[in-house]
């Protein structure tokens, strides 16, 4: 599968190309970040072919977050240190240098790197990364993660892995697949919906809603093992699984008393326990990061709005008000804000929420913008947009200004939701 | 959907008595029967006719439709309701499957737990006029399953539906 080659100029807004020996995805990066850091990365020595995949892995997953500025090394190509002469660097403008080289030998990929300080004329990471023959993309992800931390300060998630729903005429498939949307892995396939992927907060199995049995069941499936289990496949609808952050329980929405309502279960299906009792709908139930409350949609005002409440259950305290609906709520991994859907005047849009100050953020232009959540380091928002007619998955940096989207090759991306650290 | 619906039941009495033409569009269908069906003879005698195979009858629509966000029957659908409910209670062997929709301007859940609810008014109307709870399945596709997929209002009032299906 070939990546295809895009590049514009938007007044103010830029498209970045991110180039890649093979891919899956086709991906379009629009505005730029305050303060970026000018970075330049040298392709490595050593194996060309290896070289070039990693390149491109670590230039796409620097430039997607929006925090660095590539300069280009311009016919210079040191690889090690003795080949660096700072002031090359200086006079291109670039911060910070990255040269390397990657061998393979026993199918196993080993990248040397290091990453230099042009300023201060010295070396602020020396490493060796590795991996299996067939992980060079994850070697790339690994180095792009420890350059990410080293200038911003904050962790990288370029090697976390996202999962969603792909919609192909009738046959749906719940993917798994890089954070980049890279290295697809299909997790379930079949001509019946699936929907609400949610990932185990230790990465090691997704829960999701099938409708195999011809109404919404949860399913709770192991990422290693393929083997999986009926969570809860009460009469109506079984739907909206969450994990709780210490992943002894899942809230879940059932019907089986009449009205959409919160239960908390074990991840084995047992303990079931109610915890809401509206007579309204409902839904979409997260755990904040300390485990301690719920956020969840609910209609009991009369339009779907944002509420929270005790994860032990009791008072409930709306929190989103004024024009238009809202839905899916979801913390930020600080506890600090939330994230979630807005519709009014007919479009979707992403927004946030301080708790503190109550104050509300439209990251997004609007469209069909749905189903927001945190990369586990807070700085980006993972969202299902639509785009040339097609849904696809776009991110948007958490201050709204870098949004990327990334085209899948074929079919709808939908229900998109970013996985934790490993 | 009437006519769509008029066509199947048509296609099915065709298909009834595939191997001869009727003569008449206006002949009496012959009633389902469980033996081999024999080319049946145009003027066959008065059958009595299940008016739920009766493509003029009220019974034939079996959608309901409903506004934006908005779970209550209309008044619109009252009369079909009642006469399925009627039927329903009339033919107390027979059961339905009542499918909640949606349009997708929401989120996937929100949408199911509203499908779940036109689906459960259908059925609370259904009882109203005589069916029994246990001849009344409920199910919500939510926005799952829509008619029609383009984002306008002409296919999101398609897509905001109870269907009443027959087992």
């Amino acid at each position: 599968m070939l990546l295809r080659v895009l590049r514009s100029i938007f007044g103010l807004l830029f498209l970045a190309h991110v180039a890649a020996a093979s891919a899956a995805m086709e991906i379009e990066i629009i505005g730029a970040g305050e303060n970026q850091i000018p970075v330049a990365i040298v392709p490595f020595g050593g194996d060309v072919k290896l070289a070039q995949t990693i390149n491109s892995v670590v230039t796409g997953d620097l430039l997607r977050s929006g925090l660095f500025r590539l300069i280009d090394p311009a016919g210079k190509s040191p690889h090690e240190l003795d080949e660096v002469a700072y002031p090359d660097w200086q006079a291109r403008g670039a911060d910070a240098l990255v040269i390397g080289s990657v061998v393979m030998h026993d199918k196993r990929i080993e990248a040397r790197f290091r990453l230099l300080d042009v300023v201060k004329q010295a070396e602020m990471i020396g490493q060796s990364v590795s991996a299996n023959s067939d992980q060079v993309r994850a070697v790339g992800h690994r180095i792009s993660d420890l350059i990410y931390e080293k200038l911003t300060g904050d962790k990288g998630v370029f090697s976390t892995r996202i999962a969603y729903v792909n919609k192909q005429g009738k046959k749906f498939s719940l993917i798994v697949a890089d954070s980049d949307g890279y290295n697809e892995q299909v997790v379930l396939a079949q001509n019946e919906p699936i929907m609400s992927p949610a990932w185990s907060p230790d990465g090691s199995h997704l829960v999701y809603v099938s409708f195999e049995t011809g109404h919404a069941t949860i399913y709770v499936q192991s990422l290693y093992t393929n083997q999986r289990i009926v969570l809860a496949n009460f009469r109506g609808s079984n739907s909206a699984p969450a994990w709780s952050p210490d992943g002894r329980q899942l809230a879940v929405v059932l019907t089986r008393d009449g009205s959409s309502e919160i239960y908390l279960i074990r991840p084995d299906g047992s303990g079931l326990h109610r915890l809401t009792y509206n007579g309204s709908i409902s839904t979409e139930p997260i755990f904040s990061p300390d485990g301690q409350t719920l956020l969840f949609t609910s209609d009991q005002g009369g339009s779907p709005q944002i509420y929270s409440m005790p994860v032990t259950g009791g008072s409930q305290q709306r929190l989103t008000f004024g024009e238009g609906n809202n839905f899916s709520p979801r913390f930020s991994p600080d506890g600090k804000s939330f994230v979630y859907t807005h519709f009014v005047n007919g479009k979707f849009y992403i927004a946030t929420q301080d708790f503190q100050t109550g104050q509300v953020e439209i990251l997004t232009t609007g469209g069909w913008e749905k189903k927001p959540s945190y990369a586990p380091n807070g700085k980006l928002i993972l969202f299902a947009s639509e785009a040339r007619g097609r849904g696809i998955l776009a991110t948007v940096s958490s201050d709204g200004r870098v949004q990327q989207h990334m085209f899948t090759d074929s079919g709808d991306a939908r229900e998109p939701v970013w996985g934790p650290h490993q | 959907m009437k006519k769509l619906l008029a066509t199947i039941v048509l296609v099915n009495l065709l298909a009834a008595c595939a191997s001869e033409k009727p003569k008449e569009p206006e002949a009496p269908a012959p009633a389902p029967v469980a033996e081999a069906p024999a080319p049946a003879p145009a003027p066959e005698p008065v059958v009595e006719v299940d008016p739920l195979n009766d493509p003029s009858s009220i019974l034939a629509n079996r959608s309901a439709y409903f506004p934006f966000d908005v779970s209550a029957v209309q008044e619109a659908d009252k009369p079909m309701l009642e006469a399925h409910g009627q039927y329903l209670s009339e033919h107390p062997d027979r059961k339905v499957r009542v499918e909640g929709n949606c349009d997708e301007r929401g989120s996937k859940e929100y949408n199911l737990g509203l499908g779940e609810r036109r689906a459960d008014s259908v059925k609370k109307m259904l009882m109203l006029s005589g069916a029994k709870a246990s001849q009344i399945e409920t199910v919500s596709y939510g926005e799952e399953k829509p008619r029609c997929t383009e984002h306008n209002e002409a296919c999101w009032k398609q897509n905001r539906r109870s269907d009443i299906k027959y087992q």
